[in-house]
C-alpha cells in the first residue's frame, strides 16, 4: 500500500466524476433551449444510476475473475472487494479505490451515447436502455480489455485509459442508436443551432480538467507514467484544438469557438488509449491528425449520409477513438512504459494488427448487442417521444420543468 | 394594405417559413411570445410544487402585405401551421394605415414588398 498512489487515485476518481457533469454542459449547450434540461438530466441520472448498479453487480461483472466473457457475480455487493490492495489490478492502492475509479468510467461511457439520440428519446425507455447497455455491452467489453482473464488483455491489446472500452464502444453504440431512433424532425431541412455555446466551452473545460484524472489516474500510481500520461493528454488536446480551428479557418474563412472545443475533446479521446505508451511527439501527431478525421466525419460525411448523430457522439468518440487505438499501435514505445510494447514505428508492426483486432471486436460486439437491446426496448416501451412532445421539447414533456423563463 | 399577425406553434416555424417562401412572401418579423388559447397550458413541477396552466411558448409572425397578397399569405401560414389539433394558433388580419421604407422614405404599397 502506498499513500501517494492512493491519494492520486482518489483525486483522479473525483476528477473523472466531474467529467459527466462537464459532458452534460458540453452536450447541453449544443441542443435547443427546450431540451437542455433533458440532456443534463440524462447525464446526472446516469451518474446516480450507474454508481448504484456498479457496486451492486456492475463491478463484479466487469472485474471479478470469471470467464473470458465476463466476471460473473462473485463480487456483487462488493463481496470480497475490500480495503487491501488486489494485486492483479493495483498492488499499491486499496481495492475499493480501484473499484470507485472504475465506477466513474462506467458512468461516463453510457453518458457519451446521449449525444446521438439527444432531443427525441423517451426518458423511461432511456433508463431501461442504459441499464441493459451497461450490463450487456459495457461490462463484457470492460472485462475483455481490463479484467483478469479478459481475452483482449491476453492477446496484448494496448488500451491505457479506455479508447476501446469507453470511446469506440460508446461511439459506435451512438451511431446505432442514432440510426435506429431516426433523425430529429426537420433535421434534414435545417440543423438546429446550439442554444448556448458558452455552456459548450464550460463543458469542454470541465472535460479537459477531468481527463487528467481519466488518463493520468489510469497509471494507478503517482509516478512517472502518470506524469507522462498527464503531459501527452494536454499536448494532444491542445494540438487537436488548434488543428480543428485551422481546418475551419482554411475551409470556411473563420475559426470558431465550437470548433476549438470539438477539436480539444477529439484530441482527448484520441490520446486516451495511448496516454501511457506514447511520448510527446507521438501525442502531437495523434492530436493534430484526429481533428482531420473527426471533422470529416462530423462536417462532411454525416451531412452526405444523412444520419442524425445529433451532437456527433459517433463522429468524435468513435472516429477519434479508432484513430487513438490504431495510433497506439503505431507510436507506442517501451521507452515510455516497459510494461507496454513497441508500436509499428518502433520496430513492432505486429502491435498494430493486435490493435486492429481489438478495435474490430469492440465495433462488432457493441454494434450487434446495442442493436438488439435498442430493438427490445423499442418493441416493449417505444424509444421515441411523439411528434408533439418533440415539438414542445423534452424538458416540459419528460420532466415538467423548463430551463429558462421568458417572464418572471 | 393589411397587417397579418399569426400566432403559431414554435415547432411549426420552419414549415410556415417554407410555405411563405414558396408563396413568395419573403418579408416578416418573428418574435417569441408566451400565451395560450383553448389549450390548458403546461404543468411544471419544481421540488414538488406543481404549477398548472403555465403559459406556452408560441411564435408570433407579423407580415405586412398588399391586399392582393392577403389570401396567399393566409393559406401559406395555414399549410405550414395546421395539424388539426388544439393549439395550432390563430391568424389576425388588421387594416394597415401606412407603411414607410426608412431608407428611401417611400410610402404606401410600394414600400411593403
Amino acid at each position: 500500500m502506498n499513500a501517494g498512489d492512493t491519494a492520486w487515485v482518489l483525486v483522479s476518481t473525483a476528477l473523472v466524476m466531474l467529467m459527466t457533469p462537464g459532458l452534460a454542459f458540453f452536450y447541453g449547450g449544443m441542443v435547443r433551449r427546450k431540451n437542455v434540461l433533458s440532456v443534463l438530466m440524462q447525464c446526472f441520472f446516469i451518474l446516480c444510476l450507474v454508481s448504484v448498479l456498479w457496486v451492486v453487480y456492475g463491478y463484479s461483472l466487469a472485474f471479478a475473475p470469471g470467464t473470458g466473457f465476463w466476471g460473473g457475480l462473485s463480487w456483487s455487493m462488493l463481496n470480497g472487494v475490500g480495503l487491501d490492495p488486489y494485486n492483479d489490478y493495483s498492488a499499491t492502492i486499496p481495492h475499493q479505490a480501484f473499484m470507485i475509479f472504475q465506477a466513474m468510467f462506467a458512468v461516463i461511457t453510457p453518458a457519451l451515447i446521449i449525444g446521438a439520440f439527444a432531443e427525441r428519446m423517451k426518458f423511461s425507455s432511456f433508463v431501461v436502455f442504459i441499464v441493459l447497455w451497461l450490463t450487456f455491452v459495457y461490462a463484457p467489453i470492460c472485462h475483455w480489455v481490463w479484467g483478469m482473464g479478459g481475452f483482449l488483455r491476453n492477446i496484448g491489446a494496448l488500451d491505457f485509459a479506455g479508447g476501446t472500452v469507453v470511446h469506440i464502444n460508446a461511439g459506435i453504440a451512438a451511431l446505432v442508436t442514432a440510426l435506429m431512433i431516426g433523425p430529429r424532425k426537420n433535421a434534414d431541412k435545417h440543423i438546429p443551432s446550439p442554444h448556448n455555446l458558452p455552456f459548450v466551452a464550460l463543458g469542454t473545460a470541465l472535460l479537459w480538467f477531468g481527463w487528467f484524472g481519466f488518463n493520468a489516474g489510469s497509471a494507478l500510481a503517482a509516478n512517472g507514467l502518470a506524469a507522462n500520461a498527464f503531459v501527452v493528454t494536454n499536448v494532444a488536446a491542445a494540438a487537436a484544438g488548434l488543428s480543428w480551428a485551422f481546418i475551419e479557418w482554411f475551409r470556411n474563412g473563420k475559426p470558431t469557438l465550437f470548433g476549438v472545443a470539438s477539436g480539444a475533446v477529439a484530441g482527448l479521446v484520441a490520446i486516451t488509449p495511448a496516454a501511457g505508451f506514447v511520448n510527446v511527439s507521438g501525442a502531437l501527431i495523434i492530436g493534430l491528425l484526429v481533428s482531420v478525421f473527426c471533422y470529416l466525419a462530423a462536417a462532411v460525411i454525416k451531412p452526405k449520409l444523412g444520419y442524425d448523430d445529433a451532437l456527433d457522439a459517433f463522429g468524435v468518440h468513435c472516429i477519434g477513438g479508432i484513430w487513438g487505438a490504431l495510433a497506439t499501435g503505431l507510436f507506442a514505445t517501451k521507452l515510455v512504459n516497459a510494461a507496454g510494447n513497441d508500436g509499428f514505428f518502433y520496430g513492432n508492426p505486429a502491435q498494430f494488427m493486435i490493435q486492429v483486432k481489438a478495435v474490430a471486436v469492440t465495433l462488432i460486439y457493441s454494434t450487434i448487442v446495442t442493436f438488439i437491446l435498442f430493438k427490445v426496448v423499442d418493441l416493449v416501451m417505444g424509444m421515441r417521444v411523439t411528434i408533439k412532445e418533440e415539438d414542445v421539447g423534452l424538458d416540459l414533456t419528460q420532466h415538467h420543468e423548463r430551463a429558462y423563463t421568458m417572464l418572471e | 394594405m393589411k397587417m397579418i399577425i399569426a400566432i403559431i406553434q414554435p415547432g411549426k416555424l420552419d414549415d410556415v417559413r417554407d410555405e411563405l417562401y414558396k408563396a413568395e412572401v419573403n418579408l416578416m418579423t418573428v418574435s417569441e411570445v408566451l400565451g395560450h388559447g383553448r389549450q390548458k397550458g403546461v404543468t411544471e413541477i419544481y421540488r414538488g410544487a406543481k404549477e398548472m396552466g403555465n403559459l406556452l411558448r408560441k411564435v408570433r409572425l407579423e407580415i405586412a402585405v398588399n391586399d392582393n397578397f392577403v389570401e396567399t399569405t393566409v393559406k401559406a401560414i395555414i399549410r405550414g401551421a395546421k395539424t388539426g389539433e388544439t393549439g395550432d394558433g390563430k391568424i389576425f388580419i388588421l387594416p394597415l394605415e401606412q407603411s414607410i421604407r426608412i431608407r428611401t422614405e417611400e410610402r404606401g404599397s410600394i414600400s411593403i414588398g
